[in-house]
């Protein structure tokens, strides 16, 4: 079954790839095309290689005036103590007993700081801020983690280049390894 | 005779013929444990010498005398007013309200489909309320052309209906782990069962073509936190719905009403509520959900990611934590088993602590990536007891045990906990749990 879905979405992609995408047929004729003015309102997600991120930047000194306006109540001052998850720290502790996952210690992408800020955060206004506070306050993060310098800038070029220490910490094959 | 639980039978209509034999004692399996503790504290007797009257036999209660409530009271029916206290609890004491978890109450369920109301939530934003007819589907990224959906197109396209679990990975959390007070709806209650109707996304994406470029799929809430992940686009194309309707009904606002992604037997993250963009790319999206949560952390400090199967588990419902024998006698040991890879092709009991197991008997039909329940007669003793249960699936995995996890993956993992669970039957018939 899953083979037969398998070569009937291999024929379609092998039709659309000789050229004859124009005139291929929608099964059943539904729905509207979106207009890219539709589709630019709504794509909002940012991937690891920089793709989605807006025009815009800041650094960590703007970041942190962002950041005690909109964060700082729940996330705590310093990124820490706070109600809401902890945003710094715990290095080292991934392999120990207790271990702190963070923003620093265990995010592999910076991107996903971006992406997610932007969609979800300040968690009671979300998709609130300008890129350019995102921008900054995720600046602010990454220098709070010892990640980036206090006055760097980061933008649509410099935040993809940012390497995260646990950037390796992620195995993805090995799908079921508690197989008796 | 002056067993409360006795009189719970008289409540709910049961048969209950006043002989020595069945002075109630022994009729705890059959009524009480079903209906729950919370049946067992109906004072009926007491409630009844209270009215003054006679219910029981040969006398003959009101209700058989009188005319009961009119029509449609209320329109939209709703469990009997003895049933209170089957309700969904938190599942952990959250700071913020919107996002939080609630726990299905699977002691007090029976058969396989749960019902819509006590279904498991889990979110992160809170559950928004959404007009339908304000709801929009875009589908774009690697694909031909661009469509955005009303509702009204998607009820148009060619649907299904299948009946299938979801399980939170985050089931069966490490603080249940040696607790002797959580029940079975704190140990596993962030599972659920019900019968989705929707489109096969297969059909959906025949309408936006697919690039050969594509193949991850990134799904995305209107909620207020835009909840994203991605997926392989095989899993598209193998059993991926678009679902609208649960159990023969719209879907629940606390479900994704009115549309949400349904990913059979991955992890319930996954299936991504009050869907509102799909959009396919070459690479995953390491979106936060997928890098940041829902990945699990090994012994040596690094994670899998990308662990969406949920494996074959089973857990004894009937009796289990919190529940009380009433005496040595006939019970019946009753439990949940699904697997997210197929059908679940046995399941075996053991009342000595897995020193022993009996094959269990699998209740018909018996579906993939469905709860599957199965059953054991048992006549306890009177001596204390552990009960076990383990299963095994069409792939010949077998539920493992807690060692066994362990070992494989350390204490740090959080999600995707699959072990042989245990409950302690005292020698008072107290059930606690054993973890
Ligand atoms: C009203 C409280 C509140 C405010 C204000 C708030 N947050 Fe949050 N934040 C939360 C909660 C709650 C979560 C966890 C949400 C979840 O798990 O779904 C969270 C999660 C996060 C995370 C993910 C942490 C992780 O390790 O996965 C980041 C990053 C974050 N917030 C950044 C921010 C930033 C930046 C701001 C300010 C612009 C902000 N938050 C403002 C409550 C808040």
């Amino acid at each position: 079954m899953v083979e037969a879905k398998r070569v009937f979405a291999g024929i379609i992609v092998a039709l659309l790839a000789g050229g004859v995408h124009a005139q291929q047929p929608r099964p059943y004729d539904l729905g509207q095309p979106a207009s890219p003015a539709q589709i630019k309102g709504w794509d909002i997600d940012v991937r690891p290689d920089g793709a989605g991120l807006p025009p815009g930047q800041g650094s960590a000194v703007q970041g942190q005036v962002v950041f005690a306006a909109e964060c700082a109540a729940c996330h705590g001052a310093q990124g820490h103590g706070g109600l809401a998850d902890t945003l710094v720290g715990g290095f080292g502790t991934l392999a120990s007993a207790k271990p702190i996952r963070t923003v620093g210690s265990y995010w592999p992408y910076a991107t996903t700081l971006y992406d997610y800020i932007h969609r979800a955060m300040p968690f009671n206004v979300p998709q609130s801020l300008s890129p350019d506070q995102v921008y900054a306050v995720s600046a602010y993060i990454l220098y709070l983690n010892h990640i980036i310098p206090q006055n760097e800038v980061l933008d649509k070029t410099t935040l993809p280049a940012v390497k995260m220490p646990n950037r390796n910490g992620f195995i993805t094959r090995d799908p079921r390894p508690d197989v008796p | 005779m002056a067993d409360p639980k006795y009189e719970t039978q008289a409540v709910t209509g049961g048969d209950d013929t006043p002989s020595p034999r069945r002075s109630g004692r022994r009729n705890f399996v059959s009524t009480a444990a079903a209906l729950g503790a919370a049946a067992l504290a109906l004072p009926s007797r007491a409630k009844a010498d209270a009215l003054n009257v006679a219910v029981l036999p040969p006398d003959i209660p009101p209700w058989t005398t009188q005319q009961g409530t009119p029509i449609l009271t209320p329109p939209y029916g709703v469990p009997s007013a003895f049933e209170k206290k089957v309700v969904r609890h938190p599942h952990s004491r959250g700071v913020f309200r919107s996002e939080a978890s609630s726990v299905t109450p699977l002691q007090d369920l029976h058969g396989v489909i749960t019902p819509a109301g006590l279904h498991f939530e889990r979110y992160h934003a809170g559950v928004p309320q959404i007009d339908p007819t304000l709801h929009r589907l875009i589908v774009h990224g690697q694909v031909e052309r661009p469509l955005v959906f009303t509702m009204q197109d998607l009820l148009r396209f060619p649907s299904v209906s299948r009946t299938y679990f979801l399980e939170c990975s985050g089931n069966t959390p490490g603080w249940t782990k040696g607790n002797p007070n959580a029940t079975v709806a704190d140990t596993h209650g962030l599972l659920s069962c019900s019968e989705w109707t929707g489109i096969p996304l297969a059909a959906l994406l025949t309408e936006v073509g697919v690039l050969s470029s594509a193949h991850w799929v990134l799904a995305e809430g209107a909620d207020a936190a835009a909840m994203t992940r991605s997926f392989p686009i095989e899993k598209a194309f193998d059993d991926a719905l678009l679902a609208y309707a649960q159990n023969g009904e719209m879907l629940r606002p606390e479900q994704g009403y009115p549309l949400r992604l349904f990913l059979p037997g991955f992890e319930g993250n996954m299936s991504v509520k009050w869907l509102r963009r799909l959009k396919l790319g070459d690479e995953p999206f390491e979106s936060r959900e997928e890098t940041s949560k829902y990945t699990d952390l090994m012994q040596d400090g690094r994670a899998r990611q990308f662990t969406f199967v949920m494996e074959a588990k089973s857990v004894i419902t009937s009796p289990s934590g919190g529940q009380h024998l009433d005496g040595p006698g006939f019970y019946e040991i009753r439990g949940i088993a699904w697997s997210g890879r197929g059908r679940i092709t046995h399941a075996e009991i053991s009342t000595d602590g897995g020193r022993s197991w009996k094959n269990a008997q699998l209740q018909e039909p018996v579906l993939a990536k469905c709860l599957t329940r199965f059953t054991l007669p048992w006549h306890w003793d009177g001596k204390p007891a552990v009960l076990q249960s383990r299963v095994r699936d069409e792939t010949g995995y077998w539920q493992p045990t807690h060692a066994e996890l362990v070992a494989a993956r350390g204490l740090n993992s959080g999600y995707h906990y699959n072990g042989i669970h245990s409950w302690n039957v005292g020698a008072d018939g107290a059930v606690t749990n054993d973890g």
